[in-house]
């Protein structure tokens, strides 16, 4: 599978790997506060929507990469990308509620500053 | 170009594996879920940058997008079925710190 | 674009059924064409092949899809003022963005803070809405939801939120400023 040269664009190529590097920023965020923060309530806050964030830059930058040969069927792909980036923001809201309500009427209790102290 | 885009997939790789410290460690069924939620985010867009690197995004792109869905499902499903077993309640009291 | 056109023709002759009543009439509403065509966007879209053998067989799955949940997309409430709605939900949508970058960074700061724990103060702080109609409060509890620091945990049929706050300073804005848009968008 061979591909058409690509257009060499040196501002372009920054700006992709300035998204890109910030998305993997918002990753880690994201993976280091699920393995810091003290209880699951929490870890919800960091899981649900650092990774969404992370998600929208990573995906704008492989979309923008993509579309730099420009074609019909490359601006598809690009489209494809960004319809995932769609239905991620649509069902990560949705994903979390669904855990944070299965703890809840569980009867977890929510860590509070309160009980660490005596 | 190439070779930034197989460094972030090394990268994304490593973060899956500290995310599945909370999915292997994590103290209630609810923190293993959110551990495995989000190695599925990360692994969405592994498999975009994977087609990137094979010169395949079109084809991965639909691999990706079923993947998404998936995972959504998934959780949908899995934190539906926990919340009607009570054996959160009790791994919570005896395995918090 | 789409939408305009589909619901202009029919907004005269449209009456606003309750959702219970299922006449027959219900499945060649509004709901039924919008479902229809957004389907077959999608399918165009994901498909990517413009022969006419893929075009007749995404016009018959689309149909079967709009056929079976044409009245869930686009619930019947809705029809009367769709493309005023959309058209300022697509100028909501920037000013959340805004919000949800703002506030990823202050998560961010939180979770790489190296005494987090002392910076942290997680509550459930419950507050009563104005809001009335389903989608007005979905979309609120999900633009809650999306704006790091603050899940959505509860909503009950009074409209009466829960949400859970990472710290007390990602609870102070709301409901205020959010609410007041969702408010504006939908007419209420």
């Amino acid at each position: 599978m061979t591909k058409p040269g690509r257009v060499k664009g040196e501002g372009m190529d920054a700006v992709i790997i300035l998204l890109m590097v910030s998305g993997l920023l918002f990753f880690t965020g994201g993976t280091i506060g699920i393995i810091r923060l003290p209880d699951f309530y929490t870890r919800l806050h960091p899981a649900g929507k650092l990774d969404t964030a992370g998600h929208v830059l990573a995906m704008a930058a492989m979309a923008l990469y993509t579309v730099q040969v420009f074609s019909g069927h490359n601006l598809l792909t690009a489209v494809k990308i960004m319809l995932i980036v769609v239905f991620v923001f649509f069902t990560s809201p949705t994903a979390t509620h669904a855990i944070i309500d299965a703890g809840v009427r569980a009867g977890l209790q929510p860590w509070t500053r309160k009980k660490e102290r005596p | 170009m190439d070779l930034f885009f197989f460094y972030a997939s090394l990268y994304l790789g490593l973060i899956m594996l500290l995310s599945l410290y909370r999915a292997v460690a994590g103290p209630t069924v609810l923190d293993r879920l959110i551990g495995v939620n989000a190695i599925g985010s990360k692994t969405t867009v592994l498999l975009v940058v994977i087609g990137l690197l094979y010169q395949r995004v079109d084809m991965f792109v639909d691999i990706a997008l079923a993947y998404a869905m998936l995972n959504f499902i998934a959780v949908l499903a899995a934190s539906r079925f926990f919340q009607k077993r009570k054996g959160l309640y009790d791994e919570t009291r005896t395995g918090e710190r | 674009m789409f939408t305009s056109n589909r619901t202009s023709d029919r907004q005269d002759s449209f009456e606003p059924t309750p959702p219970g009543s299922k006449q027959g009439k219900v499945r060649l509403n509004a709901g039924f064409c919008l479902t229809f065509l957004v389907m077959f966007a999608m399918w165009l879209v994901f498909s990517g092949r413009f022969d006419a053998f893929h075009l007749i067989l995404g016009v018959l799955s689309s149909l079967i899809v709009a056929f079976l949940s044409g009245d869930l997309l686009f619930p019947a409430a809705l029809d009367r003022a769709l493309p005023l709605v959309w058209l300022r939900f697509m100028g909501y949508i920037p000013w959340l963005l805004l919000q949800i970058l703002k506030a990823n960074l202050h998560v961010m700061y939180l979770v790489f803070h190296p005494r987090m724990r002392e910076l942290i103060d997680p509550q459930i702080m419950e507050f009563d809405s104005q809001l009335s109609s389903d989608v007005a409060r979905t979309t609120f509890a999900n633009s809650i939801t999306l704006t790091p620091g603050t899940i959505t945990v509860n909503v009950t049929a009074i409209g009466k939120f829960s949400v859970h706050c990472i710290d007390a300073e990602s609870g102070k804005p709301l409901p205020g400023e959010m609410e007041s848009k969702i408010a504006q968008v939908f007419m209420e």
